[in-house]
């Protein structure tokens, strides 16, 4: 048997595996997606998508490129009676190209990153007309803290939403990310935004829903054993339903 | 004409005299045992480690069955009752696979293993530079592991807090349930720290201060140069470490408040040093596993390394930049976000030696006589599985794209096609090639075929999807994904990748019987099997103690294969030139001896 054969047959072999076993677990082809789920309902959800398309493409034509390369050099220049390799011990000019492209390539990226990166998280660019909320998380829930009628935080009408996320749509909202006891990560998938709750530290994070609906929240950041529960909802509303559903709440609070 | 492999016979040097058993395969000081004795103690922590890994896989692929009835009876109460894996359970699983994989499994691999065999062969040394530091450096180790493995056992079972232990939540039982465990885990680490740190020590005396004449600093086998840079990490990152867990034990024991909000802590300093250590600590598991790439790539390609020289700058230029890319690790901690593009950029400058090794690897490969046997399937699967690791690191060295999959499968899909397809198979790589060094004997061709194939097949299907899983969002070191609605419609692309691991794991049975049945009947290897051209290869195996019957003298670099000058094709560092063209550049230190060979 020649070395294609051979090759052939180990091919085959494994593919026959991974069919098997991918008809035994039965997952769906659309789980091995390398593009965003199509789920984003924040303003900059799309930008951050979008980074990520073009660090796929390019990460993408490079990985191509590579593994076929190695695949070739490993066919062609593979043991042959009589053959001998070529003594060469390098080539400067090869170097050279491959340090300087690869520096350009990655630096550039990093530059172009910075300008999202700020846009989104730089603390002197959030966006002025936001509605703020305080988040108080704890093993395992997120209490999200509104301010009551008087407009202020830490007074006594201010009121709670255990594990349920009330914000308007189409108005950017600044969440006051604290923690009462371990670290935990605000993690709403649909609107692209992941920060760390750190106990003793105030970390804002803003967004700004593109539609209304329910959503997921979740916690990142291991933090004891139940961590997987800590779910819950990110309910947007319309900029009406919102102010009633603030109405009803502060008064209620009111009462107390 | 014949070319100078060291005398085959067995008669050492003149000082070797007989050793109780006790002084030759316990209590050694000999570098050659001490690196056995790693390896056997090292692959015994791999194996538990991947068990507990089947087990995590065990309940992410079937969250809530029983384990099988034949593991049942193994676990108390307190771990799997009826054999369901409680989520505190799962939490130590989590911590402790990762905690045996990089501290006990692939650091001793790395360093303990190869550094104490190739060091000292590679560059024509008779031993270690200590050689008794270098045996306290080895019996350090099993303490440590059995710390750790006893945090199993007490009450509330062993650390649950991941292998990061993020502070508060390590920082105080009140938050785990986990007191006793979290305290032996840092002891453990503390008390393995004096090891890695006493394994560098000899390591970095040994390279600058025992070479051979002639073993100029440019004519350094890449593996040791590897094992160099790494030994200077190790000597500068673990004390960080150490001191850092030193910290977090006050915390936990006598009510210090570094880390706690309780008083005046920081509970992100924690991350800082850990990082701080962390960082250089990749390039620890990743480095000697690019050196032994290197060698068995030029050794098997029958070519010299493809630019050797950025090969060795690529490696430095690693060592120096490793220490300033650890706030790549915190972009969503809540550090200054200002901070973060400092690190964005000097992580993706890193991205560069890396780069340039790979392309290396490549022209080492261009025009060769590639020899398709397992040591060099395994290195090339390194340099193909590296290659994925490091781009799918760029999406997450860009700090807005991390926003998104930051604690998520695409990170441990980056990490593991680092720290398995890259460190484990350079090691894999890296036994099947010494072997014959270390044990006389090679291992079985066939088999190692097999396990090669099996286990890259398995590996792939286990971890290339797992990136799916974080483009889909689901997060790490949850016990079960289906609390969250967008996560169930994943269960069985998660059974699919549990069966992957269960036949990754089960292929490994396959290294395990070939490398221990070719102990005693494999092929008996000769001094020079892969007709390789460095020191280590030119002298008995395994080498007699003291290691060279004649002190070598070097000539040339470690990888003139396939030279025009030469008819065969290797030439022995130490072999010396054909009188006519005994160039005064080459010529070596004056040595009393006869230059071995004919």
């Amino acid at each position: 048997m020649n070395f294609f054969w051979r090759t052939g047959i180990v091919l085959a072999g494994m593919f026959t595996v991974v069919i098997a076993l991918w008809v035994k677990a039965g997952p769906s082809w659309l789980d091995l997606s390398w593009v965003m789920p199509d789920n984003v309902v924040s303003t900059y959800g799309p930008t951050l998508d979008n980074a990520w398309l073009v660090i796929l493409w390019i990460t993408g034509i490079v990985f191509v490129a590579t593994e076929i390369t190695l695949l070739v050099f490993l066919v062609k220049y593979r043991h042959k009676e009589g053959r001998k390799a070529d003594y060469i011990e390098g080539s400067n000019k090869a170097e050279v190209v491959w340090t300087a492209v690869p520096f350009v390539i990655v630096v550039s990226l990093a530059f172009w990153s910075k300008g999202i990166w700020d846009e989104i998280r730089d603390p002197s660019l959030f966006p002025a007309n936001a509605y703020t909320i305080n988040m108080m998380a704890t093993q395992f829930e997120w209490n999200a803290i509104y301010a009551g009628a008087d407009g202020a935080f830490d007074t006594s009408d201010d009121f709670v939403s255990r594990n349920v996320l009330h914000i308007p749509v189409a108005q950017p909202v600044v969440v006051q990310l604290m923690a009462q006891d371990v670290i935990h990560s605000f993690f709403l998938p649909e609107f692209r935004v992941k920060q760390d709750a750190v106990p003793g530290m105030i970390t804002p994070v803003w967004f700004e829903a593109t539609q209304t609906g329910e959503f997921t929240m979740a916690c990142a950041e291991l933090c004891g054993l139940g961590h997987y529960t800590m779910g819950g909802t990110v309910i947007v509303h319309s900029q009406t339903d919102f102010q009633d559903w603030l109405a009803e709440q502060q008064a209620a609070a009111g009462d107390d | 004409m014949t070319t100078t492999t060291a005398t085959e016979t067995h008669a050492g040097p003149a000082e070797h005299h007989e050793l109780g058993f006790i002084r030759t395969y316990i209590f050694s000081t000999d570098h050659k045992m001490i690196a056995r004795q790693f390896l056997f103690s090292a692959l015994m922590f791999l194996l538990l480690g991947g068990l507990l890994a089947v087990m995590i896989r065990w309940q992410l692929g079937f969250p809530g069955r029983p384990l099988p009835a034949f593991v049942r009876w193994i676990f108390p109460d307190t771990m799997a009752p009826g054999g369901i894996i409680l989520p505190e359970f799962y939490n130590s699983l989590v911590t402790m696979h990762a905690t045996f994989m990089v501290f006990f499994a692939l650091m001793p691999l790395m360093a303990g293993v190869f550094g104490n065999l190739l060091i000292p062969l590679q560059i024509g040394a008779e031993d270690m530079a200590f050689p008794r530091i270098n045996m306290i450096s080895f019996w350090i180790m099993p303490v440590a592991g059995f710390i750790m493995l006893a945090s199993f056992f007490v009450e509330g079972g062993a650390a649950g807090a991941g292998w990061t232990s993020y502070a508060p939540l390590s920082a105080s039982g009140e938050w785990t349930g986990v007191y006793m465990g979290q305290i032996l885990w840092l002891i453990s680490l503390i008390v393995l720290g004096f090891s890695s740190i006493l394994g560098a020590v000899n390591y970095v005396s040994t390279v600058i201060n025992m070479r051979a004449p002639g073993m100029t600093w440019f004519r350094i086998p890449l593996a040791t140069w590897s094992l160099f840079v790494t030994a200077w990490l190790l000597l500068l990152a673990i004390p960080i470490l150490t001191g850092g867990l030193i910290l977090l034990l006050f915390d936990q024991t006598i009510g210090t408040a570094f880390f706690r909000t309780e008083g005046s802590g920081e509970p992100l300093l924690w991350q800082h040093i850990f990082w701080f250590f962390g960082h250089p600590e990749v390039y620890i598991l990743i480095l000697p596993a690019m050196g032994f790439t290197s060698e068995v790539i030029a050794c098997r390609s029958r070519k010299p390394i493809f630019g050797y020289h950025s090969m060795v700058y690529a490696m430095v230029a690693i060592g120096f930049l490793g220490w300033v890319v650890w706030g790549h690790h915190m972009f969503q901690s809540g550090m200054n976000p200002l901070l973060g593009m400092t690190f964005v950029v000097t992580t993706v400058v890193i991205a560069v030696p890396s780069a340039i090794k790979t392309f290396n690897w490549m022209g080492t490969l261009w025009r060769g006589n590639i020899h398709m046997d397992t040591p060099l399937l395994h290195a090339v699967a390194f340099v193909a599985l590296f290659i994925i690791g490091g781009l799918s690191g760029i999406f997450m060295a860009s700090a807005p794209v991390d926003i998104y999959i930051h604690d998520t499968y695409f990170i441990v899909a980056h990490l593991h096609y680092v720290l398995v397809g890259g460190s484990l198979f350079g090691i894999f790589a890296g036994i099947v090639f010494w072997y014959p060094k270390m044990f006389g004997r090679m291992m079985n061709e066939g088999l190692g075929k097999v396990h090669f194939f099996l286990s890259f097949l398995f590996y792939n299907m286990a971890f290339f999807p797992m990136h799916n899983l974080g483009v889909q969002g689901m997060m790490r070191r949850i016990y079960d994904p289906n609390q969250y609605e967008f996560l169930q419609g994943l269960q069985p692309l998660n059974t699919f990748i549990s069966y992957s691991v269960f036949l990754f794991a089960a292929t490994q049975i396959i290294f395990a019987f070939n490398f221990l049945w070719s102990l005693r009947n494999g092929k008996v290897a000769g001094n020079n099997p892969w007709k390789s051209s460095t020191l280590l290869w030119q002298t008995p195996s395994p080498p007699p103690h003291g290691n060279f019957p004649e002190m070598p003298i070097v000539y040339r670099g470690p990888y003139e294969y396939s030279h025009p000058d030469h008819e065969e094709d290797f030439w022995p560092q130490n072999a010396p030139p054909a009188t006519s063209e005994a160039g005064g550049q080459f010529a070596p230190a004056p040595n009393p001896e006869p230059v071995p060979g004919d």
